[in-house]
């Protein structure tokens, strides 16, 4: 549903058709609305076929990266003696995006099943939770759910009667968005500093605590559990693209929209309804300009590109953006896009860890460059400068933090160019600008 | 990384602060640093969660409970402080009674959070972002995306959440921490 807005008639909900009932929320309206049947079901199964379901559901993360959940899965050895782990991505630090949030705050249980079905299927005894540590609702609810879990038994050294161990830990971060890289969450959870480790070793060969291990975002692993129960080929026909996308995914819509919100369709709907439509389009009087439709990492989208997209992992890709974390900005007319884009190249060079030189200094200069420009300072050799710049801030890194700082830069400047240079040559064309000025 | 306990323990436990430091971690408290540590393979790995404690018992973390922190997670204070220097949400120094943060990351800038900002600062007192109000009870920052962006704008008052806030209603979430 549109939470914190009813469902809308042409929304699919599936992961979010609890949301906003207090009831479900503990384990008995868990329960009463068929929780943990399907991790009962998953304990009878072999992990092996576990991992088939999943696999032939075509279910892929929903973290950003969009790899397919099953085959990442099948990546942990069964049988190789060593210790291996679960973590659930739960850093959630996207610019845009807050659906992992209302997950963990409505159905908390739903992530505790999918995670320890997840666990059973890779071979897993502990799974660690990595929640960020602004999300204080978040951690209440995916404390007291651990707790009601381990209490009825569901958890623990005997996870319901059937002799596996499955222990399930809540680890609170401690502010560093590159915590949401899935490196960077491993050595963060060793207790180091959040930098991004080299890769490979991939996490499935050496993880955290240097053991086989899998890392798969809230959203993914909330899915599992209705996987489980209703099939793959029922998830699989969640579809109304394309065979490679499948099942329903959240949307947080946020920015300049009528009805921000978390909202749930099929792989594959129109996303110019979905904005005009289900969202309710534009503020009075204003007019929608632009769309950061997966994140603050993904290309800007033009209307026209927005408007011509069909909202799967393929389809936001043919219209030059990527499906990202799910993290809609929607920008109107009233704003200015260097100024939106400032400030997003502020936050990349806050939030870079500082490793590679090219991200230090990268975000660094072009958040002065940026901001020089807003300011009305700039001159036309600026925007080859940032060019240049994001350039060399691409694919040069152990992370893709810089990549993501050149991204709204390089895509900015190349489909909304007239702005940047009305405000080189002092044209004061935004009400926001002259206000500010 | 990480290392044996630092043989200089005894000079970090001296009185920086002109009190000698009262280790944070005694009696259930460190119970709870026990159970924590049964949830890792390593001792290192309660470091995050330590600190959590720490700040929750003294408001702050201090160079003397990293040095305790360290000794207990036989880690060097050296190493301790680099990594307790990476997070931004621990307090390095002790932080007024109401600690704000307003998200103003694009999408709660383009739905007016540097409003918000104004609004706070002006019915706290607090002269600009990141200073003390005069009378030592507020201060007001900047922070980055806090992942609540259709809420814009949220706000963090210590650990307490607070959604879609607007320049009109902080006045009354002010009156309410009284």
């Amino acid at each position: 549903m549109g939470f914190p807005h009813k469902s809308h008639a042409r929304e699919t909900p599936l992961l979010t058709r609890h949301f906003g009932e207090e009831e479900a929320r503990t384990l008995d309206g868990w329960k009463k609305r068929g929780g943990y049947q399907a991790l009962e079901k998953a304990l009878a199964m072999t992990p092996a076929e576990i991992i088939d379901i999943v696999k032939e559901s075509g279910l892929r993360g929903r973290g950003g990266a969009g790899f397919p959940t099953g085959m990442k899965w099948s990546f942990m050895k069964p049988g190789d003696g060593k210790p291996h782990y679960l973590c659930c991505n739960a850093d959630e630090s996207e610019p845009g995006t807050f659906k992992d949030r209302e997950v963990m705050r409505w159905t908390p249980h739903a992530l505790v099943e999918g995670c320890a079905i997840g666990a059973y299927a890779i071979g897993a005894e502990t799974t660690y939770i990595y929640i960020r540590g602004e999300f204080t609702e978040p951690l209440v609810w995916m404390d007291r759910a651990i707790r009601e879990a381990y209490d009825a038994g569901i958890l623990g050294a005997n996870a319901m009667g059937t002799g596996k161990r499955i222990d399930m830990y809540v680890h609170k971060g401690a502010g560093a968005y590159i915590c949401g890289e899935e490196t960077a969450l491993m050595n963060s959870l060793e207790g180091q500093r959040g930098n991004p480790r080299i890769k490979p070793p991939f996490p499935a060969v050496s993880g955290v605590f240097g053991q086989p291990t899998t890392i798969n975002n809230v959203e993914t692993l909330a899915a599992v559990p209705e996987i489980i129960m209703k099939g793959a080929a029922w998830y699989k026909g969640m579809s109304l693209s394309n065979p490679k996308s499948t099942g329903t995914k959240l949307y947080s819509v946020c920015g300049n929209i009528r009805y921000p919100g978390t909202y749930e369709v099929l792989m594959g709907f129109p996303f110019g309804e979905f904005l005009h439509d289900v969202c309710g389009g534009a503020l009075d009087g204003r007019k929608l300009k632009a769309v950061i439709p997966g994140g603050a990492s993904v290309p800007i989208q033009t209307m026209e590109e927005a408007e011509a997209t069909l909202m799967d992992y393929e389809g936001f890709v043919a219209q030059g953006s990527m499906l990202g974390s799910g993290g809609v900005i929607v920008i109107d007319d009233k704003q200015s896009m260097v100024r939106v884009i400032a400030r997003l190249a502020r936050f990349f060079a806050h939030e870079s860890c500082a490793q590679c030189t090219q991200c230090r200094e990268g975000t660094a200069w072009t958040t002065k460059i940026l901001e020089r420009i807003r300011d009305g300072q700039g001159t036309m050799e600026d925007l080859d400068t940032l060019l240049d710049l994001a350039d060399l801030m691409t694919g040069t890194t152990i992370c893709v933090l810089s990549d993501s700082c050149a991204v709204p830069v390089v895509s900015g400047i190349k489909k909304f160019r007239p702005e940047f240079e009305a405000l080189i040559h002092g044209k004061r064309v935004h009400p926001v600008l002259s206000a500010v000025a | 990384m990480g290392g044996v306990e630092s043989p200089d323990m005894a000079a970090h436990d001296s009185p920086a602060h002109g009190k000698p430091h009262v280790p944070v971690f005694s009696g259930a408290v460190r119970g709870e640093l026990d159970e924590l540590l049964t949830r890792y393979p390593t001792k290192m790995a309660a470091l995050l969660p330590a600190f959590w404690i720490v700040q929750r018992e003294r408001g702050w973390v201090s160079e003397d409970s990293m040095a305790e922190v360290a000794g207990l997670l036989e880690l060097t204070p050296a190493y301790v402080k680099g990594v307790v220097t990476f997070y931004t949400m621990y307090h390095q120094h002790p932080v007024p009674k109401y600690f704000i943060q307003v998200c103003t990351t694009s999408p709660c800038g383009i739905c007016g959070a540097e409003d918000v900002v104004r609004s706070l600062l002006r019915h706290t007192g607090a002269a600009e972002l990141g200073v003390p109000s005069a009378d030592n009870r507020f201060a007001v920052i900047e922070v980055e995306c806090l992942g609540a962006c259709g809420f814009a704008t949220p706000i963090m008052i210590n650990e307490e959440f607070i959604e879609s806030v607007t320049p009109e209603n902080v006045p009354d979430i002010l009156k309410r921490l009284g």
